[in-house]
């Protein structure tokens, strides 16, 4: 174990603990928009940037990625942070004025307009989705084109892809509702697959019925909710969790698309 | 060919002495100074004429070329060595000056205005007044350790690094010493990272060698993308051959088999050169599988960069050898812990691992005594901008800025007053001139808000405006930032546009406060080096320069004369002598007047080209 101050309070965490997770424990919220339980630590927001107090000066790190140290003393709320954080939320808001996940946040620090020019765009690059798609579900239908202020997120060449499986867990994992399900990807999911393959959920192992109620239509797909309120999060963090011949089954069927 | 492989020291000896007689050979030999920045003056064309009018005129000679001398200023660089005397260097040659040369060495003469230097003290001078290469201004305080092959011998040749002393470190390294004693010997050194961050080698090398892990991994990292800056191509250009031992000798101490060199692609030459490099260690046996018959195996693959600036930052480095979109990681884990394909790493510049034979070779108390306290060594730096002398120049740390400038450098052009050199690349900051007596090393630049970078050093008179510098180097970093994090990705672009605004005279009072603010923030919470740097334009220039800020913020006005929209072209009338010189370059004919009278500048029809004002012999011509 070992043992830390954050904001003055003491807490013990096992060994290799990011700081988010520690002070979770202590019950102090830290904003982020790039993390997500299910993922590694990416490290793109810099919203979970927190002090720590240094012999000689005091550093500024990211919480979500950075891991804890035995008598380190971290800052969470000093005048640093809140100022540096209010920077990086004005930013994303005169990138996205309009989403309520960022408005939500200016609010909170008492942000009303941006300083800078707005932009009016959807997509804050958390890179969420695009590490949903390649590291958990492991299909790589989307990813990031191009760099600096032209980056976006696309799949390759802009076309539509053929290795979607229509699984929405980009559009679950998003904050900001950049991504929608288009129906046309469900379709051609459905179409891809035999008859006994056509539900998404089952092939997932997470029901168990081959005949769907809703006739295949993914986008009325009842089971999409009942599932997300059982598990409380996306069937693909869920796999994981559940037993793991299910797991298997569901590796194999993404084996099988990729052939 | 196994009767070509080096096994033994004796080997190496038989070897050496086949170099030393390609690099002094017995007939006269002429040789071409051929790195990149030769080439882009003509030395292709210089070569040409040379193996053509030696046969022409049936001068008994050898034909060879060379990497770059450092000098670029004065290229093309010809050497015409004859036996028993010293040779002599004579610069910027071309084509038509050729059949003279040839007749001359023909005739043993010697073209006295044509001379840069002559090299070899051992001999008698061969003309009386041209000064030796060590007395050269250029030269003079000058310490050539990481180049010290780079224009002395034929890059393509490993019989001519042998005859340096090449590959002996190595046989050294691998026949006498433990792994553990190399990785102490360079961290006695204090051999820092060459790449900017200064970053002790030795503890670098130790970490890595420590780390678990059955395979491990060494990099060269050869991605320079600053402008201005180009040590890392004229080194693989110059001498390949030296990185590729420091590698060697690296990857022995850390326990790594398999390097890897990421050169960006667009240094075609300094590629072709290290892949002919590695093919005639092959060859030798230098390379491959039990080198020295000492158990140690190694192979070198070759990476091509495609054009992205944070590719020089180590985790994206190593994401684009993987194959993934180049971006960087959080780290920890540093890539000594966890680096490509997950395995420990070691990155070093191609500088550092050229640094690294001489230390083995001559000692790491040798190499601790050049140098200040904390930074050991030489440093490259490429002096380019308005200075007099062009060039690579390799000084000892803690050499002043002065005589970087003045010394080495020759002084301002065109007698001009010196305003700021900028060091480090893109993302270094800018030193006003009441610092130029600063000794540079890594603490020193860094504390008055610099860095050494990758040795960039860009020298600014004047005529140069502040807030345009900084607004060039900013967009130069926004179009290479990689997007991942939002302070780098946002927040350089918001400060660009700021000083656009500031450049264009729409600039507010309240925009240097904003200005610190978001270039803190960028500072402070980017993700990698790239982000944590890109500031440092911004906070110098408003550190150093602020009234020029407020000049062109309160008063509307570039105090230089350089940004567009606060100038005005205007007549002196009492310099104006009408000799009409004016009135061609014009491009919208906005000046007018007959001859030998005052003529008039038309405000609507001038486009502030500067036409005018380079073309007048009388000063005439006012920028406001």
């Amino acid at each position: 174990m070992i043992t830390l101050f954050i904001d003055n309070q003491k807490v013990a965490v096992k060994e290799g603990t990011t700081l988010l997770k520690a002070s979770e424990k202590l019950g102090i919220e830290i904003p982020t928009l790039c993390y997500h339980e299910g993922l590694p630590p990416y490290g793109a927001c810099r919203l979970c940037v927190v002090e720590i107090i240094g012999e000689k000066k005091n550093r500024m790190v990211a919480a979500c990625s950075f891991l804890v140290d035995e008598g380190m003393k971290v800052l969470t709320i000093s005048d640093r942070v809140l100022k540096r954080r209010r920077m990086i939320v004005e930013f994303l808001l005169a990138r996205c004025p309009d989403i309520k996940a960022i408005r939500d946040l200016a609010d909170k620090m008492g942000i009303k307009k941006p300083r800078f020019k707005t932009k009016n765009l959807d997509c804050i690059l958390c890179g969420l989705c695009v590490r949903v798609c390649n590291e958990v579900a492991g299909i790589g239908a989307i990813g990031f084109v191009n760099r600096g202020k032209k980056l976006k997120v696309d799949t390759p060449f802009h076309l539509a892809s053929d290795v979607c499986i229509g699984c929405g867990a980009c559009s679950f994992v998003c904050p900001t509702g950049a991504i929608e399900m288009e129906l046309d990807a469900v379709k051609r999911f459905r179409e891809l697959l035999g008859i006994e393959h056509k539900c998404r959920y089952s092939l997932m192992g997470l029901v168990s019925y081959k005949v769907c109620s809703n006739n295949y239509e993914c986008w009325r797909c009842k089971v999409d909710q009942r599932i997300r309120d059982s598990l409380a999060t996306h069937p693909i963090f869920a796999a994981k969790k559940i037993k793991t011949e299910k797991v298997n089954q569901y590796f194999s069927f993404l084996k099988k698309i990729q052939e | 060919m196994s009767n070509s492989k080096i096994v033994t020291l004796d080997d190496l000896e038989l070897l050496k002495e086949k170099g030393l007689n390609l690099i002094y050979p017995t007939k006269t030999k002429i040789s071409v100074g051929m790195a990149t920045c030769g080439i882009s003056t003509g030395a292709r064309e210089v070569f040409q004429a040379i193996s053509e009018e030696v046969q022409n005129q049936k001068l008994d000679c050898v034909l060879s070329q060379t990497g770059c001398l450092g000098f670029c200023q004065r290229e093309p660089l010809v050497d015409v060595i004859e036996p028993g005397k010293p040779k002599v260097v004579y610069a910027e040659m071309s084509y038509d000056k050729v059949p003279e040369l040839i007749t001359n060495i023909k005739n043993q003469k010697i073209k006295n205005e044509w001379m840069l230097c002559q090299i070899g003290e051992k001999y008698s001078p061969r003309l009386d007044g041209i000064p030796f290469y060590k007395d050269v201004d250029f030269y003079k305080k000058q310490k050539k350790i990481a180049l010290r092959n780079c224009g002395f011998i034929n890059p393509d040749c490993i019989e001519e690094y042998i005859a340096k002393r090449g590959y002996f470190a190595l046989h050294k390294v691998l026949t006498e010493m433990k792994p553990k004693e190399v990785v102490d010997m360079i961290a006695e050194s204090g051999l820092r990272g060459r790449g900017g961050a200064g970053f002790l080698t030795g503890k670098k090398w130790q970490i890595t060698r420590s780390s678990k892990g059955k395979i491990k991994y060494i990099i060269c990292n050869a991605d320079e993308g600053d402008p201005g800056a180009y040590m890392d191509r004229s080194l693989l250009e110059g001498d390949p051959h030296s990185v590729l031992e420091g590698m060697l000798i690296g990857a022995y101490a850390i326990g790594a088999s398999t390097g890897y060199i990421y050169v960006r692609a667009e240094y075609p030459q300094a590629i072709v050169k290290f892949l002919q490099a590695v093919k005639q260690a092959e060859e030798h046996g230098l390379l491959g599988k039990d080198i020295f018959n000492s158990g140690f195996n190694f192979e070198v693959r070759v990476n091509k960069g495609a054009g992205a600036f944070v590719c020089g930052e180590e985790t994206a480095l190593i994401a684009s050898i993987e194959g993934g979109w180049s971006g960087p990681r959080p780290r920890p884990p540093f890539p000594a812990k966890s680096g490509l394909w997950g395995k420990p790493t070691n990155i070093n510049n191609v500088e550092t691992w050229a640094n690294v034979p001489v230390i083995i070779d001559k000692g790491a108390d040798w190499y601790s005594k050049i140098g200040t306290e904390k930074s050991k060594g030489t440093k490259v730096f490429s002096v380019v901008g308005k200075v007099n002398n062009t060039g690579l120049v390799e000084v000892p740390m803690g050499i002043t800025l002065r005589e970087i400038v003045y010394d080495i450098g020759g002084g301002i052009l065109d007698n001009r007053k010196f305003k700021a050199v900028q060091t480090g690349g893109p993302s270094g900051g800018c030193i006003p001139e009441s610092l130029i007596d600063l000794p540079v090393d890594f603490e020193k630049l860094t504390e008055v808000g610099s860095m050494m970078g990758s040795g960039g050093m860009i020298v600014m008179d004047e005529n140069t405006c502040m807030v345009d510098v900084a607004k060039y180097f900013l967009a130069f970093l926004e179009d290479e930032s990689c997007g991942k994090c939002v302070p780098c990705r946002e927040g350089i672009e918001k400060m660009r546009e700021i000083l656009n605004n500031i450049c264009k005279g729409e600039g507010e009072e309240a925009d240097i406060e904003l200005l610190e603010e978001i270039a803190l923030t960028v500072k402070e919470m980017s993700l990698c080096g790239l982000g944590q740097t890109a500031s440092n334009p911004v906070l110098t220039t408003i550190k150093y320069f602020r009234n020029e800020y407020e000049e062109h913020i309160i008063n509307k006005r570039c105090p230089a004369g350089v940004c567009l929209d606060l100038i005005s072209y205007s007549i002196d009338a009492e310099k104006c002598n009408g000799c009409g010189a004016c009135v061609r370059p014009c491009p919208t004919q906005a000046i007018t007047g007959e001859k030998k009278k005052l003529h008039s500048l038309d405000q609507e029809k001038c486009i502030k080209c500067g036409a005018c004002y380079e073309t007048c012999k009388f000063d005439s011509i006012i920028i406001k």
